[in-house]
């Protein structure tokens, strides 16, 4: 043993004892995006009732004993009672409230899922091509979009009820087919501007390819501003929905919707106030929560603001 | 020089741009971003890029990775030339040849963690590697370049300017190139944090045996980094030199103009200089001077300079100057020498 050997082994310091501790495992953005929805106490809520609201719906009408078209001769315009079976009261024409406003749901959300699905596929597909490509390209197909908004919708929606003959189905079609304009316009303007961020470059620089590219970039960092366009469009599609009905242009008796029942109810307010209050409350709930879902998931998704 | 790894042959890159505007028909007009560049580098070699904004280094850094296509010219790599290889080609080359950005956190994906922004080389270049081999390997360079490999979970937003940059080092380093091209690596970082940054691109480099080409507008930082420095200006190379040479006696009015606009970082001594900025401004790419580029603004031009185009000369060993003018233009050092140079010796 030399004696100059005399310094005592180091104890490693903090920044060293760092360095040595094993990396943690690896995260991704969804799970990542799941930890912060979980935070948000207003999504959650939102969220929450969107559940219990699409449950009701869906079963609700296999438990009650009520048929949305039939109506119970001996109870017209009567309120809310246990006693009757009818929780919600009945119609003008004696038909169980209830089972309409649950019908009525299927319909109203469904509109707005279908018709806001429709948009998000053609919209994002659309807007992050032509942002993609650019130049000429992209010249073209926002010029084709300038085009398509300048048709008024209601003549639009006419002509497609005149030529295919009135068909819910038609109405998913028709407001998605318009619905996905803004989509194509937000989506293209967002890809725009990161397709020249210093990041995309160093992808490529790394070896990606433009599929890569495109998959691992451009769409997670879309993801905040379409989950935001979404949770808007939907609460949009169903009063677009309720208006069409209200023009007679979209479902029709005996099949409802949320729309199509709050018009009904605003005509007997003062005689029936209940045919008003019960889907009004469901359309108002569903929309709010909604929009509050939408934001927190735009907040869930962008890392940044915490 | 005898092996270079990296032959880069009259290379130029031309931009179309809108022009004017007249009613429905746009003007186009061609900016040489890059105009005619030559050059060689060895192994584990440093060449400095200096050069004015805008005066092609970024495109020349980008032509040679391929990011960007040349219009003119030959990239060789290792024998093989870059210019014209297919997409898929290009970018197998490109896990030895890697670029490290001027912004820091710009050049990270927002969205991604810093495990997977340094991980996703790999899984670019290296498909077959597992999950956990990847960790390792992006934990270790972490490791290297001095960021604590439990912070792989965190986003780039919550690093500072100078550990977003370890984290871009680390993403071009991870995949072993044999060069790397820094893009202003350190302009966007405040100056105690350029010095950690280019000590570390320094120490990584001998440690791997990088060829670097490092691009700057700080000549001083180019002075300590590089082994040899090439002046460019107008897309053009005007003066390439080993650094020794270059900075004791700078042969091009541009490179002596460009030395002597940097500051001494002594009071008593700069305020005692008698200084004589470069008049005028850059002129346009999309039209340059005729001739020798510099012209417009050089104190020695003659008529002669606005008819021919100056060739690169090599004037000594392995330093090639674009001036005709070379009888009239001074020699020696434009600056004292300083007392203790920052360089590392």
């Amino acid at each position: 043993m030399t004696a100059e050997s005399t310094t005592p082994p180091r104890e490693p310091d903090a920044f060293e004892q760092a360095m040595d501790r094993r990396p943690v495992k690896g995260r991704s953005l969804w799970v990542d995006a799941w930890h912060r929805l979980k935070r948000n106490k207003a999504a959650l809520a939102g969220a929450g009732l969107l559940v219990v609201i699409v449950v009701m719906v869906t079963i609700g009408p296999m438990l009650n004993p009520w048929d949305h078209e039939i109506p119970d001769w001996d109870h017209y315009s009567t309120p809310p009672s246990l006693e009757t079976g009818h929780l919600m009261g009945t119609d003008a024409l004696g038909r169980d409230l209830f089972e309409r406003v649950m019908v009525g749901g299927r319909i109203s959300l469904l509109v707005g899922l279908v018709a806001t699905l429709v948009s998000l596929f053609i919209g994002v597909l659309y807007g992050a091509t032509a942002g993609y490509l650019g130049g000429r390209v992209d010249n073209w197909m926002m010029r084709a979009v300038d085009a398509i908004y300048a048709l008024p919708f209601m003549f639009f929606v006419i002509l497609l009820m005149v030529v295919f003959g009135r068909n819910i189905f038609l109405i998913f079609v028709a407001i998605g087919a318009v619905n996905w304009l803004d989509m194509a316009r937000i989506v293209r303007g967002q890809t725009l501007s990161l397709k020249n961020k210093a990041f995309i470059e160093a992808a490529r620089a790394s070896g990606a390819t433009e599929r890569q590219v495109i998959v691992r970039h451009i769409i997670p960092n879309l993801l905040g501003v379409v989950a935001v366009y979404v949770s808007l469009t939907i609460p949009q599609v169903i009063l677009v929905e309720s208006f069409l009905s209200f023009l007679g242009l979209g479902v029709q008796e005996p099949l409802t919707s949320w729309g199509a029942l709050v018009n009904e109810g605003a005509q007997e307010l003062e005689t029936a106030p209940w045919s008003l209050l019960f889907p009004a409350a469901f359309l108002a709930a569903t929309l709010f929560a909604f929009n509050f879902l939408g934001d927190g998931l735009r907040d869930a998704l962008d890392p940044r603001d915490r | 020089m005898r092996n270079p790894v990296l032959k880069v042959e009259d290379l130029s890159v031309h931009f179309e741009v809108d022009g004017e505007s007249r009613w429905f028909r746009r003007e186009r007009e061609v900016v040489r971003a890059v105009d005619g560049v030559s050059f060689e580098l060895g192994a584990a070699e440093t060449l400095g890029i200096v050069g004015e904004s805008g005066c092609g280094k970024s495109t020349l850094a980008r032509a040679i990775l391929g990011l960007v296509k040349p219009d003119a010219g030959r990239v060789v790599w290792l024998g093989d030339n870059l210019i014209g290889l297919d997409e898929d080609a290009m970018r197998k080359k490109r896990r030895e040849l890697q670029l490290i950005f001027q912004d820091p956190l710009g050049s990270l994906d927002p969205r991604m963690t810093v495990g997977q922004i340094v991980g996703e080389p790999l899984r670019n270049f290296f498909p077959s590697m597992s999950g956990i081999q990847v960790r390792e390997r992006v934990a270790g360079m972490l490791k290297m370049v001095g960021i604590a490999p439990e912070l792989i979970n965190r986003y780039p937003h919550e690093f500072s300017g100078g550990q977003c940059q370890r984290i871009g080092i680390a993403r071009a380093l991870v995949v072993n190139p044999r060069l790397v091209v820094c893009d202003e690596p350190v302009s966007a970082l405040d100056v105690s944090i350029q010095a950690q940054i280019v000590n570390l691109l320094k120490e990584l480099q001998k440690k791997l045996q990088l060829s670097l080409i490092f691009i700057a507008h700080d000549l001083s930082v180019v002075q300590h980094v590089s082994d040899r420095v090439l002046v460019m200006y107008l897309g053009k190379v005007m003066e390439i030199a080993s650094r020794d040479q270059l900075y004791a006696d700078p042969r091009h009015p541009y490179t002596r103009a460009l030395i002597e606009a940097v500051p001494i970082p002594d009071p008593v001594a700069e305020r005692a200089r008698q200084r004589r900025a470069l008049g005028g401004e850059l002129p346009s790419p999309t039209n340059p001077p005729s001739g020798c580029v510099f012209r417009t603004r050089c104190p020695y031009a003659t008529d002669d300079c606005a008819r021919t185009t100056p060739p690169l000369d090599e004037i000594d060993e392995g330093r090639r100057v674009a001036c005709i003018r070379q009888d009239v233009v001074p020699t020696g050092r434009v600056l004292p020498k300083p007392p203790r140079s920052g360089a590392v010796e």
